[in-house]
């Protein structure tokens, strides 16, 4: 009699969750490829629909936001400001909503093929990335024009502000995605945090608006929220600098920074990171159940 | 219900193979859930009706050893769980009790073509479907000619999959499955893929993966074609395993009843 050693053996399905991102990396530079060149496949403008959606957006808040509300009279640029910050949450929003559906759509493949479910998400939240890109060159001409110069704490500012949005996203994401497996109206709840992630942050107004109406400690968790973070730091990267560039030789008066930006950078990063751990624990759990409830 | 065995640290002796898939006293239940939505699980729930989901039990305490190298047929009437085990050694599908092992590259020759997108090229499907099967970039560029050679598409590989026949589609996706580097192979109904000399090809294909002492696991309800490739066969009926044999035995006791 001889017994058989077993650690030669492995669970099938059992994947080392987002860690397998890099035996996988292959794969999903393909899926990641696939995604980006299927998707405006024949639609008339193309790519063109990138930029269309994020101009029409922008003209919208600007006329209502800057010109009826009169916001441009209390900040310089507004038009940078805004855009600075709308191409932000875009990016936040679109990873958020295509990883929530990254697993039903390709119910084919779950179904079918055991591959760490954990490529989807994340296949997602980079393709929102890439589609970024266009919209973040447009926004970094404009600041060029307009005499923006990179700074080491700029630059920090806009890789991190970047780094916690795609974090937050890709948790959340695997969150709602695992569930809405099991539960197709979980996409429902994404409108809504897609609704407070437009007007819970920065965006159309200023931080020190919300200080003024809001108590002390609401504000603070309102800073901290890692999206508000994300968008303080890339005003403090993309817009701040041209802004006081045209103060100085314009005049007039630019408020200030938030003053803790850097720790509420930090401790929106550690949330991002918490929301990315529940969220592959949550999928991990509803793993099990996706190819029979698909 | 099935006692889980404790004793999978010590698995059954083996005399001259190493075995290469272990199934042990594996239970897998389905729920044919009612409710699909937050919504309709919330409604029945203020109707006060049941919304728990019904069980069904496809398979129940099931339990073999594949030893490497070994063909093994599972036979089995539709709805007898079969396909379903074969989803469990995939890694696809979880065991709701019980255990399985495997060791060593698995790859299905199921529903082949799961991963091609009509959109992309022959060539982006290849290796899409390649990587998804595991491969890395510089296997599937060495095998590339051979896959498209078996496949017999070559002058339509810079082309649309969405322009494709069905079965050219099937016999470009069979191709890329069954040429992935693998240890294990499991194979589902495929055989009814493409006409009958395309379909002899693929049974010589997998032959020839046989004798190069590959494990392999096959579902299937063509006997001719079972008694031509196992040796060995499992009956499973109504989720409970019935026989395990030689596979002609094991052909006698599907057609008993």
């Amino acid at each position: 009699m001889t017994t058989v050693d077993l650690s030669e053996f492995r669970t099938p399905g059992r994947g080392r969750g987002i860690l397998d991102v890099f035996r996988w990396h292959y794969l999903l530079r393909l899926l990641v490829r696939k995604g980006t060149q299927t998707r405006y496949r024949n639609s008339a403008l193309g790519w063109g629909w990138s930029y269309v959606k994020p101009a029409a957006q922008f003209g919208v808040y600007y006329v209502v936001m800057g010109i009826i509300l009169e916001l441009h009279r209390n900040i310089p640029l507004f038009a940078v400001y805004l855009f600075s910050g709308i191409v932000m949450v875009n990016f936040f929003n679109e990873s958020f909503s295509n990883a929530t559906k990254s697993i039903t759509d390709n119910r084919a493949l779950v179904k079918k093929i055991y591959l760490p479910r954990e490529l989807f998400p994340i296949a997602a939240v980079i393709g929102a990335f890439i589609h970024f890109l266009p919209q973040a060159a447009i926004l970094l001409v404009v600041c060029l024009l307009m005499g923006w110069t990179p700074s080491l704490i700029g630059l920090a500012a806009i890789v991190v502000a970047i780094v916690i949005v795609a974090v937050t996203a890709l948790g959340l994401g695997m969150f709602f995605g695992a569930l809405n497996v099991a539960y197709r109206d979980a996409q429902n709840f994404v409108e809504i945090i897609q609704v407070f992630s437009t007007w819970s942050v920065p965006v159309l107004y200023t931080w020190h608006m919300v200080a003024d109406k809001a108590p002390e400690w609401l504000f603070n968790i309102y800073m901290v929220n890692p999206l508000a973070a994300a968008v303080e730091l890339f005003h403090r990267g993309m817009w701040r600098p041209v802004a006081e560039r045209a103060i100085a030789t314009d005049g007039g008066e630019l408020f200030a920074g938030p003053a803790n930006l850097w720790l509420n950078a930090g401790i929106g990063l550690a949330i991002a990171v918490v929301f990315l751990l529940a969220g592959q624990a949550v999928f991990r759990r509803f793993e099990r159940r996706f190819a029979q409830d698909l | 219900m099935t006692n889980v065995s404790e004793t999978t640290e010590s698995t059954p002796a083996v005399a001259e193979n190493k075995p290469s898939i272990i199934v042990d006293h594996v239970r897998k239940d389905f729920l044919l859930r009612k409710s699909h939505s937050f919504k309709e699980a919330f409604i029945g729930w203020i109707r006060g009706k049941e919304v728990k989901a019904k069980k069904f039990q496809a398979l129940d305490d099931v339990s073999f050893i594949i030893n490497e190298g070994e063909s093994v047929a599972i036979m089995g009437y539709n709805g007898s769980g079969k396909s379903t085990m074969l989803k469990l050694i995939s890694g696809v599908l979880e065991p709701d009790a019980g255990k399985i092992l495997i060791r060593g590259r698995l790859a299905g020759l199921i529903e082949v073509g799961a991963g091609f997108h009509p959109e992309l090229s022959g060539r982006e499907n290849v290796y899409l479907n390649a990587a998804i099967l595991g491969m890395q970039k510089e296997e599937i560029d060495k095998r590339f000619d051979d896959i498209v050679a078996f496949s017999e598409i070559e002058a339509f590989i810079d082309q649309e999959v969405k322009h494709y026949s069905s079965g050219m589609f099937m016999r470009l996706a069979f191709s890329v499955a069954i040429h992935t580097e693998l240890d294990i192979l499991l194979v589902d109904e495929i055989l009814s893929v493409g006409d009958a000399p395309f379909k002899e090809k693929c049974r010589a294909k997998i032959r020839e993966l046989a004798g190069q002492g590959k494990t392999m696991v096959i579902v299937s309800h063509d006997q001719r074609m079972m008694k031509e490739l196992c040796d060995r066969g499992i009956v499973i009926k109504k989720g409970k395993q019935v026989y395990d044999g030689p596979v002609a035995d094991a052909i006698e006791v599907m057609q008993q009843k």
